[in-house]
């Protein structure tokens, strides 16, 4: 079978030409997506900002001047100071850091334990399917802020639980995502090509599996992230979230609200900031959607 | 009772014995009850000839792809035994399979869902050779580069993914990949119909070439008598589960002795106009039975125009009628001259 048919040239080595996958056919049809290039360009902005952003300037996010008190936007403070003088421009970045930290944590445990949980429940099926995914069903119907809120108060207003219980909170859709992607795919005829083919369940299942409902996981993913973001804002604005003096959105926007009648600035830049990142967030999610959605592709 | 041995072979490289799979029927919420089985493949059992190509056809439903997925183990069997080159697979245990399956592989129908579609073709057809030591990494691109001309594809586009591919191309690639392992004994469940019908038969061309040499045995599994007739050298037709008739190719098609093979015989279009207008074509009444709930007696008595009372009652004998031919009928021998 090594032999070659008559047809064939003479030993001229036949240059191999690139394939696109359709990872890069996606890629593509994303940057036409001028929303979505949109969201990518700003977050960015917004992320690096962020981190670098109080590591430049001369100001602490903690650092009061009770002298100056509120100050509206000035050359020496941009975006103006609040009651206690504090920057709010620093005090934006620096709250950004947790917001955007809160956002990506939980939604990395939401995704760890819903895509484990789906993709055990899809590929084992049966039983086990029915008892997983009725349990699903059930956390489903519980109230979940007041389950956070719970927990903040047995457990103490600690940051690190927040990320851990709103992404306890948050991983049930995926979990059902994942789950229906699973049970879609290993019934295809190339998962059956596989398993004639002698590969192992473990191949199986991270080469053929997996990189087929990456897809679906990584939209669901980039819509999950400003779900979680509200929810700590939610949980800021009642007072449960992050605590001063640290900052996040949640908590500007609460401080903000309070005083917006005096001081409308301090309301105005972090409500317009966090709006921002989640129109981003979403406009990108929902590029991703139409960019990676099979039925668009080429066939 | 026998199977048909062709003659020039007397040890069969597959054979399956009275082989049977049931799927059962269960509903309810948690605790399932049992409502029902589909005897999807009840009781068939055939014998392969090194090189021989045999030819199962059948109407939707009747079992041919399970049967196919039944031989290649990807399905439970509830009775009987697969037997390839005296090993029986039914009674392997996972590791013993893998072991013996590359000996045999499969082609499936639709060449637009058994290609991972996230992987480029050099992937596809080196994943066996590598998961299995057939040859280094250093080796498999010479490899794959000789498995793609085999099946008249250029190596220059072992790059691309599936989808840059048509449907006839990305047949090809199935095909090599099922050549990857060097089998012995090829499935092939269905692999034109999802083609073009102009792209039909340059696969049945470069299955009947491959056959030929590489020395390999096929199952070739149709809907249609007109795409196995010219490939096989038997052909085996199948009916709710059960094979009904079972002959030389030829003989099959010219002579057919069991009602319904004469139904699908009928059907063959010819390409000759005057013959196609006088061509009387056995239309059978009603559609093919549930398997759930198979008529009693021969399955096909409800549809049969030479069925008696007697077709009501017994289950007639998949039995040898002349040499070479096996039919599944009570009346076979009063019916063999209208």
């Amino acid at each position: 079978m090594t032999s070659a048919p008559p047809t064939s040239p003479a030993a001229v080595p036949e240059p191999i030409e690139p394939g696109n996958s359709l990872w890069h056919d996606a890629w593509l049809r994303l940057r036409k997506n001028k929303l979505a290039t949109f969201g990518l360009v700003s977050l960015s902005v917004i992320a690096v900002a962020c981190l670098l952003g109080p590591l430049l300037s001369s100001y602490g996010y903690e650092e009061q001047n009770l002298d100056l008190g509120a100050s509206a936007p000035s050359a020496a403070h941009w975006l103006g100071t609040d009651t206690l003088g504090r920057d709010l421009l620093v005090r934006l970045l620096a709250g950004g850091r947790i917001s955007l930290a809160v956002g990506l944590a939980a939604t990395f445990v939401a995704l760890t334990i819903g895509v484990v949980y789906g993709a055990v429940a899809g590929f084992f099926g049966g039983k086990l399917d029915a008892v997983m995914m009725r349990s699903v069903d059930i956390m489903y119907s519980m109230p979940f802020p007041i389950f956070v809120i719970l927990l903040m108060v047995l457990f103490g207003r600690n940051i690190l639980l927040l990320f851990v219980a709103i992404g306890a909170v948050e991983w049930l859709t995926m979990a059902r995502i994942v789950r229906g992607q699973v049970m879609s795919i290993k019934k295809m005829e190339f998962i059956e090509a596989a398993r004639s083919l002698g590969l192992g369940r473990r191949r199986i299942i991270f080469r053929h599996i997996l990189p087929n409902m990456l897809g679906p996981i990584i939209v669901y993913t980039t819509l999950t992230i400003p779900g979680v973001m509200l929810l700590e804002a939610f949980l800021s604005f009642l007072g449960l979230g992050v605590q001063p003096p640290m900052s996040s959105w949640g908590v500007l926007i609460k401080d903000g609200a309070e005083k917006m009648e005096e001081f409308p600035w301090l309301l105005i830049f972090p409500g317009t900031m966090f709006s921002l990142t989640l129109f981003s967030l979403n406009f990108l999610g929902d590029g991703l959607r139409d960019a990676l959605d099979v039925r668009s592709s080429k066939d | 009772m026998s199977p048909v041995s062709p003659a020039s072979s007397p040890s069969p490289i597959l054979e399956l014995r009275d082989v049977r799979t049931h799927f059962p029927i269960s509903s309810g919420f948690l605790f399932k009850r049992h409502v029902g089985t589909v005897k999807a493949v009840d009781g068939v059992t055939l014998a392969l000839a090194p090189g021989e190509v045999l030819g199962l056809v059948g109407e939707s439903g009747c079992g041919k792809s399970t049967l196919a997925r039944t031989i290649m183990q990807l399905v439970p069997t509830t009775g009987g035994a697969v037997i390839l080159e005296g090993k029986n697979l039914t009674t392997s245990n996972a590791a013993e399979v893998v072991g013996i399956r590359r000996d045999l592989q499969m082609v499936f129908q639709d060449p637009y869902a058994s290609l991972n579609p996230r992987m480029t073709v050099f992937d596809t057809l080196a994943e066996p050779l590598l998961v299995h030591d057939v040859c280094s990494p250093a080796d498999s691109h010479a490899r794959v580069a000789a498995l793609m001309r085999t099946v008249g594809l250029a190596p220059r586009f072992m790059q691309k993914y599936p989808h840059e591919f048509s449907g006839g191309q990305r047949q090809r690639i199935a095909i090599a990949r099922a050549l990857a392992l060097e089998p012995k004994v090829i499935i092939a469940d269905e692999p034109v119909s999802a083609l073009d019908v102009s792209i039909q038969a340059q696969i049945l061309n470069l299955l009947a070439q491959l056959v030929r040499q590489m020395n390999l045995s096929l199952v070739f599994i149709a809907h249609d008598l007109s795409v196995v007739k010219h490939i096989s050298d038997r052909i085996a037709v199948m009916y709710l589960g059960k094979i009904v008739e079972l002959g030389r190719a030829a003989d099959v098609i010219e002579r057919p002795r069991h009602p319904y093979t004469r139904a699908l015989v009928s059907a063959i279009p010819t390409p000759n106009p005057d013959i196609e207008r006088q061509r009387q074509r056995i239309v059978l009444p009603g559609d093919p039975p549930s398997p759930l709930n198979p008529p009693s007696g021969c399955a096909f008595h409800p549809r049969c125009a030479y069925a008696r009372e007697i077709c009501k009652a017994a289950v007639p004998p998949l039995a040898s009628f002349e040499p070479g031919r096996d039919v599944a009928c009570l009346r076979t021998a009063e019916i063999s001259n209208l």
